[in-house]
């Protein structure tokens, strides 16, 4: 199931706007794909990105997969869990593997897909 | 792009829900229930792949011998029928075109194993030797032959079970055939642990992988893809050619000059190889660990620490699952310096950031010693 409390990319990323804040995360989907993960690249908290950019990386046994921000906003917190624990962006990459979260500088979010539209789009192949 | 190839365990990869893709032009199957699953498998039990894409070639007849002396490094005069052992085919340059196994099969009967991307290179180069050395015939049996490898600490007890108990006696490098069935049981492997090779025809590989699957199930054999097989190899020290090792590079500069053996008579590459013996060599391929945070990958650079210039690439990187930590192969420019000592400090440059690595002896991973094997 893909929630639908929430906003996602075509790069897989999931995005809750939640009171001027937006968690990030990569979906089921991404995590699937990339297989077990194993190291988690963060940015450090109070740092700045502007929309597009890339903000950390997200390793797996066999790839690499970087992580980019669909919206402008300051590094609030991240999940310092997956340190110890990257596992979880596989176990539970909705939840518990969340991956960053953003104080909004207003700057977008644009052309994200709602819950439907990304299960339409996976579908399409 | 022509449509990729795939084993004749295709079918059983599909069913056992393997993720695939492109290797050396076949379609192959990368994991199943995934990496660190299957490597810890083959680390604790065993596991099973599908190396069905290396290629086999038949070298025999009165002049095999001679022929197989002036192409490969190692001493094939040396090699008692039964027996195996790692050897490569050079440039005259003395670096690698391909990295192979030589089994001896009968006094005048042997069988190269090749990697599948050099396949058809290497079969040329055996045949144009074989136009001038008369009296061998070259025949390649990839076509026709699959190779299962069952690697890991109870993979002895399962293929015995499979093959026969005679599988179980054999030591490393050693390997028996079994002619009613065109068989082929070594004991090698490319993972570090205990296990064997089987070459089986084609048309038996899929009753032979069921049955193996079947019968080791309870000894917790898994099939394994090749994500596994690289962390699992690379654990282990072993050099992957075409990655590691290439026309770049040669065998005493990767660390495996005990593959050339110099009281044999002339072989191909050996003027080259004696003089970087007299001279040394710049380029040295060494081991290396992360201490800091990160992976460092293929193509990342690798720098030594206080050691202006001495550099390279990294050629193979990965995380280590049995480790715990990040690991890889770096080729570094030595000038005319020595290579750098186990534990030397150096660092790797990763999305812009640098990273503390250790250098460190290969292998990173030598198995913990049992009876037997």
């Amino acid at each position: 199931m893909i929630p639908d409390d929430r906003l996602y990319t075509e790069q897989h990323e999931w995005l809750k706007l939640e009171d001027g804040e937006a968690v990030l995360g990569i979906t089921d989907f991404a995590q699937q794909e990339l297989g077990d993960v194993v190291f988690v690249e963060m940015p450090a908290a109070g740092q700045a990105f502007e929309a597009g950019f890339e903000i950390g990386a997200i390793e797996s046994v066999k790839a690499v997969a970087e992580i980019y921000t669909p919206v402008g906003g300051t590094v609030k917190e991240t999940n310092s869990q997956l340190e110890d624990a990257p596992e979880l962006v596989n176990e539970d990459p909705y939840g518990e593997g969340w991956l960053v979260r953003l104080q909004l500088s207003g700057e977008g979010p644009d052309d994200l897909m709602t819950a439907s539209e990304y299960e339409s789009l996976l579908a399409a192949g | 792009m022509t449509r990729a190839l795939r084993t004749v365990l295709y079918r059983c990869h599909v069913e056992s829900g393997a993720r695939f893709g492109p290797y050396a032009g076949y379609e192959m199957p990368i994991q199943y229930q995934g990496v660190l699953a299957e490597h810890r498998a083959v680390r604790e039990r065993a596991g099973m792949f599908d190396v069905s894409h290396m290629g086999e070639i038949s070298v025999r007849g009165p002049r095999a011998l001679s022929l197989l002396q002036g192409l490969t490094p190692n001493n094939v005069d040396a090699l008692a029928p039964g027996r195996a052992h790692y050897s490569a085919l050079l440039t005259a340059r003395g670096t690698f075109i391909d990295d192979l196994l030589v089994y001896r099969l009968g006094e005048e009967d042997f069988l190269l194993v090749v990697n599948a991307a050099s396949r058809a290179r290497d079969l040329e180069l055996v045949q144009a030797a074989a136009q001038v050395e008369e009296d061998v015939r070259v025949d390649d049996l990839s076509g026709e032959t699959a190779l299962i490898a069952v690697q890991g600490p109870e993979a002895a007890g399962i293929v015995a079970d499979v093959v026969g108990s005679e599988a179980s006696e054999l030591r490393y490098y050693s390997f028996l055939q079994q002619a009613s069935e065109g068989r082929l049981v070594s004991r090698t492997g490319y993972t570090g642990e205990d296990g064997f090779e089987i070459y089986t025809p084609n048309e038996s590989a899929e009753t032979l992988w069921l049955e193996l699957l079947e019968r080791g199930g309870d000894r917790g054999l898994v099939p394994a893809g090749l994500g596994a097989r690289d962390t699992l190899r690379l654990e282990a020290g072993m050099m992957l050619c075409g990655q590691d090792i290439d026309e770049t590079t040669t065998p005493i500069e990767a660390g495996l000059s005990w593959m050339v053996k110099w009281k044999k008579g002339d072989f191909v590459g050996r003027e080259a190889l004696a003089r970087q013996r007299q001279g040394g060599c710049r380029h040295r391929l060494v081991g290396f660990e992360v201490v800091g945070r990160g992976i460092a990958r293929h193509g990342h650079r690798l720098t030594v620490s206080d050691r202006p210039g001495c550099a390279g690439p990294v050629t193979s990187g990965a995380f280590a699952p049995t480790l715990g930590r990040a690991i890889g192969i770096a080729r570094v420019d030595c000038g005319d310096g020595d290579v750098p000592e186990p534990g030397a400090a150096a660092s790797v440059e990763v999305r812009g950031r640098e990273i503390a690595c250790r250098i460190v002896k290969l292998p990173f991973y030598l198995r913990p010693k049992t009876s037997g094997g």
